[in-house]
């Protein structure tokens, strides 16, 4: 029932975005949700997703960057296959998240913001992520990953290389 | 996964169900799971002010962070709306130094989700929304699975437990900012729009979600009331301390031996919980300061720590309860260098909305970072203060307070220390690696 | 709403319950600063400025914000909110590149003001400021990002009052910017090896009127000049019909006096906060190069030669004479302009009806005002003015595109509908923009117009031909009879028997109020001064002077033939006959505009008053330069009926204005220049001294007035003159020459003589193509819209349409 002929998402996501736009009283709810499982699916937010979601949702092109460029979870430009999110919040801070970052700098020869040549992994600095209890903390993807150490960190990063993921 | 920990001193309450796969709801249900809904419904006509009297009786106070009596809160909802009530679940958990909604809905999500349906009974609403903050996706699929097996098991959708009522609830997902936690930006953001938020009045209870009359929470606030309706309101009462009723979830962090969520009882002594319950600072150094309640508020030093947890004690102590986050600092920390980090959050989370808080936070966050690379003149301390004490209840919304609030606190209790700092006698170990950007960061 | 009495800085005030506070201030005299604050659009409390204490509250409040109630106390200078705004100020002050000397806003920023007032001259940072070049968003529109305070006045007025959206703002925090709604990488535009982000909307150039700071700047103003070196003059606007007031700000040049700006300061005209783009910067056609600043005469080898102004009007005098005298005033047509002012519309035809003897007079007529004054003849108070299009509670529009055509009745429209609940119904042969702000459209059929006004005047048979969709006719209908005191507006594709009919509906509904909108600034002026074949000024039927019912007077001082006389049609059917001796062409351009045949007028005398070699200029035996809107006095009126005064502005060495023209015509034929112009005899004779830099045009006079043994105190010359006579002589034009001369506008209704037979409208249903809607846009404006640069830029700046495109790309 999709009103968009040509979508550029996957089956699966069209028919996903076809159904959030109905649950809320207004469409325009799934706005945010749209755009973050877009980037998921494309890797970032890019042109077409902008102009794609802004006719599902019957917005103007302007208003979905508008709200886009407020969320500090969107991109507009392709990041690693694996993101790396260190937080380096005060609880992070306390605990070593700085030693972390740093290592997983020098361990991926990128900094911040950056992807590495093979597009496996880019790294990102972050706010708190709500794992002050257990940091020092980073997200991998959506892959929280707590009490880190350096090793640990090589380990993780290791499992992702693998393609297994970590865990 | 996030450990869980326990003490004995911890009054369990919110955790009962914690560790023990209440994810399931038959577990749960088997925990007493949808018996608090079901004891509401029971009470027929009565059922939305009883609830909202038991909710009055507990003292329960918000754990979102300003503490505002949440039974007076759902009060104030009209009876008669042409426009449809909402219920919020705040999970947008974003305060430095907060992790507890997360282990919430790790743990025990259904608890939430029938604190939600309690509140639309109370206020007469028929839709409830979780909001998650963007980084918790993994949360957000636990919860969106549990609101799909209550719905298979009819507790959601149409007629529930044969009430004759209807409710539905509907996840939803923030994308990365801190600000959306305010309640107006939160719906705003749930509307599909930028996290600006709102003018106040009109409040939620009267204009907020759609325009309807919207009860906002914590989501540790909601989940709390389910056990609030099955003990009773006194008893939940009795656990705290006076207007204080209850227990909450502190999440302790930072320079301790046992980081974690504990659920201490509202007025406990926060020497306890730094010394006892999460076993002290870390290698046996010395406490140097506490921010108590989440990064927003002002630090303790080590000296002011005997004083109970709870809104009033706190607010005594020149400082807030917040949203239960305590951050230890331990002698090794640079004030500077803890200010310099707090402000740089509240700069990249500010909405930018007004002046005050947009430029407040810019050029503190400018000049605390001069000082820090070694730059720094006396008067920078003036400045700094000059501009937090002029943003200081005058920004469109709290955050500005947020930012302005701790940054007073360091300057004024450890002004010696950036004077010190700033004539080259710095104390502490600096760890903060990166190079600050003198512009606004954007992203 | 109740009032209430509320207490500030211990004066009290009463104002009506929930009115905000700024604006209770302000009623009072008691200045609240604000940056975000802008009345009419959204609220933002965004700025801080307007901070005050309210007693018992224990954070400082936002004026801007606060609803007044009983009993409230406000301070709102105490030291406490003067330092807030101080420290506001230092605040933005402290990221501001402080430009002041060259920015384009320098001596009238809101910023500079609040900074002088608050004395905010310590810089106390040390960092850095973040710099950002300007960009260019669209021919007219500049951004200077560091000097945007962020104050979201222009991303409001774009979306809620013009209902364009194409300003947001982006990011967050410090990073905060506004942005326009083509970004840079999809601009295709590329300007010193940047891409640059551009503006896709109606270019009013609204956002520039609203920033308090120089972070908008006008392309056709910046870096001219600064603002207290012109001269601002508050005149009309020449392009449209809305009529607006403008602001043109000018300056001394040594061939006159050159406008560089057009604005809105004065917001006291008819238009209150608005102006389009074309009042905002199409005055550059004023200063084009193309310019005729010579009187130019045919020689017998083809070829125009200039020649002095004596020589040229000598000619036109004898030749005209010698025409009239040789062939009859019935052999000589005369073509009046839209753009003339009453005064000078009035004096070409009491000139040709007097002096050439003849009735062949006509005007591009943009909208049948002739059908619409009769088919209100005998009403009262049925005439709507623009200001009405602001407070009326429903509004039925039949036709017309005001977006494009009329935009500030749009603005106006658009702002009842989202400030007061207007009621709009539209019915279009096209999807217009304003159906948008419509509670119910309906998509009439082409050329259904017809059918769809007899259907509304109650014959049910031809829903299906009004209209698709039947089903929505019968709603549309009922709804509008159950309107009280509705507003009907009638675009200009209705003429003749439909406007009646249509009128006729409309005047069954109680305090149904009326407007036909033309184009152009003065179309309706024209019309209402008589420059037509068939009616004397106000509407009075040419004819024996017995049956002239309403005051035989106007015929018998003009001595005016009794028969009518040609229109413009049949003026070019009668040339191509070799019947028409000679045409007298007063800024109009009739050649292009009606797509005469030049060969027509091969045998004609043709005479041209204009600015530019335009088609018809370009066939004339002598072309006599004239002044334009901008360069003259005098009083226009509007498609509604708002007469309004022109101020002259600029000056440009070597032109006359068309009044002086035709006075100088009339007195080298010979005729009683006392006659025609009554000058010395009015409230206000002057040789214009008083009206700028213009001593060349008053010296000129004087010689004439000396010649004359006349007192240099009175001259003919003086477009007020004439005025006395229009009004004791033309219906309706009873106007108060205080409101006029003061620069206020009035509202005038013009009655005409109830039509008994059906001649005055089977002329028209005859030659439906006598009535020539404009079809101009918001780029265009007739002959003189191709010789402002500007507008030219817009429109190809508008052919590049670049949100269409960027659509196209979605899919790959
Ligand atoms: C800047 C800012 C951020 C906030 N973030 C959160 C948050 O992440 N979670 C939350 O529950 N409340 C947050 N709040 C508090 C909410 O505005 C609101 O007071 C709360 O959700 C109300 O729920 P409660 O009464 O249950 O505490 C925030 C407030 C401010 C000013
Ligand atoms: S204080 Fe102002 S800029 Fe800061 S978050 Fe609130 S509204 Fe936005
Ligand atoms: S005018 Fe009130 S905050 Fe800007």
């Amino acid at each position: 029932m999709s009103t968009i002929t040509n979508t550029i998402f996957s089956p699966e996501l069209a028919e996903r975005f076809d159904k959030l736009v109905t649950i809320y009283p207004v469409r325009r709810s799934a706005l945010i949700p749209m755009l973050l499982y877009a980037q998921d699916e494309v890797g970032y937010v890019s042109e077409a997703v902008i102009q794609e979601i802004a006719k599902r949702l019957d917005l103007f092109d302007l208003e979905v960057r508008s709200v886009l460029s407020y969320y500090s979870m969107l991109r507009t430009k392709p990041a690693g296959k694996y993101n790396i999110q260190v937080c380096t919040n005060i609880s992070c801070m306390l605990r070593g998240g700085y030693e972390i970052l740093d290592h997983c700098k020098s361990k991926l020869g990128i900094g911040h913001k950056q992807t590495t040549a093979d597009g496996q992994f880019s790294l990102e600095e972050v706010e708190c992520i709500g794992a002050c209890c257990w940091a020092p903390a980073m997200q991998v993807n959506y892959d929280f990953h707590e009490d880190l150490t350096p090793a640990k960190v090589d380990e993780i990063l290791a499992g992702y290389s693998d393609g297994k993921g970590a865990k | 996964m996030p450990r869980l920990v326990s003490h004995p001193d911890e009054a369990i309450v919110l955790k009962r169900r914690f560790g023990q796969g209440a994810v399931n709801i038959d577990k749960y249900i088997e925990l007493e799971g949808y018996a608090a809904v079901q004891k509401a419904i029971a009470q027929g006509e009565e059922m939305p002010a009883w609830i909202i009297n038991t909710m009055k009786a507990s003292g329960l106070r918000g754990r979102g962070g300003a503490g505002f009596p949440t039974g007076m809160k759902w009060s104030f909802v009209p009876k008669i709306s042409p426009k449809p009530k909402y219920v919020l679940v705040n999970g947008d958990e974003s305060e430095p130094g907060t992790c507890k909604d997360h282990i919430l809905f790790r743990e025990d999500p259904h608890s939430v989700i029938e604190g939600t349906m309690i509140a639309g009974l109370a206020v007469g609403s028929k839709m409830g929304f979780i909001y998650l903050r963007g980084e918790y996706r993994y949360l957000l699929n636990i919860v969106e699975k549990a609101v799909a097996d209550a719905y298979a098991k009819g507790f959601l959708g149409k007629n529930i437990f044969g009430s004759g009522l209807d409710f539905d609830i509907v996840t939803q997902t923030g994308a990365g900012a801190y600000e959306v936690g305010e309640e107006s930006a939160l719906m705003e953001s749930l509307e599909g729009k930028r996290g600006i938020p709102r003018i106040r009045p009109p409040f939620p209870a009267v204009v907020g979600l759609y325009g309807g009359p919207t009860i906002i929470n914590n989501a540790e606030t909601i989940a709390n009331a389910p056990h609030i309706l099955l003990m009773g309101g006194e008893e939940y009462a009795k656990l705290g301390t006076e207007r204080n009723g209850g227990t909450r979830l502190f999440s302790i962090s930072g320079h301790v031996e046992r980081p974690g969520v504990y659920e201490l009882p509202m007025g406990y002594s926060l020497r306890k919980a730094i010394y006892e319950v999460a076993g002290g600072i870390k290698g046996g150094k010395q406490l140097k300061a506490v921010v108590p309640g989440g990064s927003s508020c002002p630090v303790l030093r080590a000296d002011e720590i005997d004083v109970g947890l709870d809104f009033d004690q706190m607010a005594k102590a020149g400082t807030m309860l917040g949203s239960g986050g305590i951050v230890v600092l331990d002698e090794t920390v640079s004030i500077v260098e803890f200010a310099l980090r707090t402000i740089k959050f509240y700069q990249h989370e500010s909405c930018g909305w007004c002046i005050p808080c947009r430029e407040g936070t810019d050029w503190i966050k400018k000049t605390l970072t001069r000082v820090y690379e070694g730059g720094g003149q006396k008067k920078d301390i003036d400045n700094v203060q000059y501009l937090a004490e002029n943003m200081m209840g005058r920004t469109f919304c709290p955050l500005g307070d947020a930012a302005a609030m701790p940054t007073l606190g360091f300057v004024k209790k450890f002004r010696k220390e950036f004077e010190d700092y700033i004539e080259g006698k710095r104390a502490g170990t600096p760890v903060m690696t990166t190079e600050h950007d003198l512009v606004g960061a954007g992203h | 709403m109740a009032d209430v009495t509320i207490t500030v800085d211990g004066k009290k005030i009463t104002a009506p319950a929930g009115t905000l506070l700024i604006e209770v201030c302000k009623g009072a005299g008691i200045e609240i600063p604000a940056f975000c604050y802008y009345p009419g659009l959204s609220l933002q409390a965004a700025c801080r400025m307007c901070v005050v204490r309210q007693e018992k509250v224990p954070k400082l409040q936002t004026a801007c914000t606060t609803q007044v109630a009983e009993g409230q106390v406000f301070f709102t200078d105490t030291p406490e909110v003067i330092q807030s705004r101080k420290a506001m100020l230092q605040m933005i002050l402290a990221n501001h590149p402080l430009d002041c000397p060259v920015c384009d806003a320098g001596g009238e920023c809101e910023l500079q003001d609040m900074s002088f007032k608050y004395g905010v001259a310590d810089s106390f940072f040390a960092e850095p400021k973040n710099h950002r070049e300007e960009q260019k968003w669209s021919p007219v529109v500049y951004f200077d990002r560091p000097r945007c305070i962020l104050c979201y006045r222009c991303v409001r007025v774009c979306g809620e009052g013009m209902d364009d959206f194409a300003l947001g703002v982006q990011n967050r925090n410090s990073s905060s910017i506004i942005a326009p709604n083509v970004p840079a990488h999809l601009s295709g535009v590329v300007e010193n090896g940047v891409e640059l982000a551009q503006l896709d909307c109606e270019q009013c150039g609204m956002c520039i009127d609203v920033c308090p700071v120089g972070a908008l700047t006008s392309g056709t103003y910046r870096y001219k000049t600064r603002p207290w070196e012109m001269n601002h003059v508050a005149t009309i606007c020449t392009h449209c019909g809305d009529g607006c007031k403008t602001t043109l700000g000018v300056r001394s040049t040594s061939d006159g006096s050159e406008i560089v700006r057009g604005d809105n300061r004065d917001k006291s005209g008819i238009n209150g906060d608005f102006l389009c783009n074309k009042g905002r910067y199409a005055f550059d056609f004023a200063n084009s190069t193309e310019r005729i600043t010579q009187p130019l005469v045919r020689q017998a080898n083809g070829e125009m030669k200039a020649v002095s102004w004596e020589e040229a009007l000598s000619y036109v005098g004898k030749k005209l004479a010698q025409l009239r005298d040789s062939r009859g005033g019935k052999s000589i047509g005369v073509i009046g302009g839209n753009r003339l002012t009453n005064e000078e519309a009035y004096l070409l035809q009491k000139f040709a009806r007097s002096v050439l003897q003849t009735n062949n007079i006509d005007h591009h007529r943009t909208a049948d005002y002739v059908a619409f004054a009769q088919a209100l003849a005998g009403t009262t108070d049925r005439t709507a003015s623009l200001r009405d299009t602001l407070t009326a509670k429903a509004v039925l529009m039949v036709g017309g595109d005001p977006t494009n055509q009329n935009p500030a009745t749009a603005w106006n429209l658009r702002t009842a509908v989202r400030l007061n609940g207007a009621k709009l119904y539209i019915a279009n042969t096209a999807e217009i923009k304003l159906r948008r702000q419509a509670k119910a459209f309906l998509h009439v059929s082409e050329f259904g117009y017809g059918a769809l006004v007899a259907y509304l005047t109650g014959d049910d048979s031809s829903a299906s031909s009004a209209v698709a969709d039947v089903n929505a006719l019968s709603s549309f209908r009922d709804a509008i009879k159950a309107e009280e005191n509705p507003l009907i507006l009638i675009g200009s594709e209705l003429r003749g028997a439909e406007l009646k009919h249509l009128i006729d509906f409309g005047l069954a509904i109680p305090g149904a109020k009326f407007a036909l909108l033309g184009d152009y600034a003065n179309s309706r002026g024209a019309a209402d001064m008589g420059l037509l074949p068939d009616m004397l000024p106000g509407y009075s039927r040419i004819g024996p002077i017995e049956t002239q019912p309403f005051d035989s007077k106007t015929a018998m001082e003009f001595a005016a033939p009794t028969e009518q006389g040609l229109d413009m049609l049949e003026i070019f059917d009668a040339a191509a006959a070799g019947d028409l001796s000679a045409l007298y062409v007063v800024g109009s351009n009739p050649i292009a505009r009606y797509g005469v045949d030049p060969a027509s007028l091969r045998n004609t005398f043709v005479v041209v008053q204009e600015m530019f070699l335009t088609e018809t200029a370009a066939l004339a035996d002598v072309i006599l330069p004239a002044a334009n809107l901008y360069e003259k006095s005098g009083s226009v009126t509007n498609s509604y009926g708002d007469l309004q005064q022109v101020k002259k502005a600029a000056d440009r060495a070597g032109v006359r204005t068309d009044f002086e023209m035709i006075v100088r015509i009339a007195d080298k034929m010979g005729a009683d220049v006392r006659k025609l112009v009554p000058f010395g005899t009015g409230v206000r004779a002057d040789m214009g001294q008083t009206r700028g830099a213009q001593s060349g045009e008053a010296d000129r006079h004087a010689v004439w007035l000396t010649a004359n043994n006349l007192e240099p105190r009175l001259s003919p010359f003086d477009p007020y003159a004439i005025l006395d006579e229009i009004q004791r002589l033309v219906p309706g034009y009873g106007l108060m020459r205080l409101q006029l001369l003061s620069g206020n506008d009035q509202h005038l209704s013009p009655s005409a003589t109830a039509v008994t037979d059906n001649n005055g409208l089977c002329q028209i249903s005859n030659r439906r193509d006598l009535i020539l809607p404009s079809n101009d846009t918001l780029f265009t404006s007739g002959t003189l819209g191709r010789y402002s640069a500007m507008l030219s830029d817009l429109r190809q700046n508008e052919a590049l349409r670049r949100l269409p495109q960027t659509d196209q790309t979605a899919a790959d």
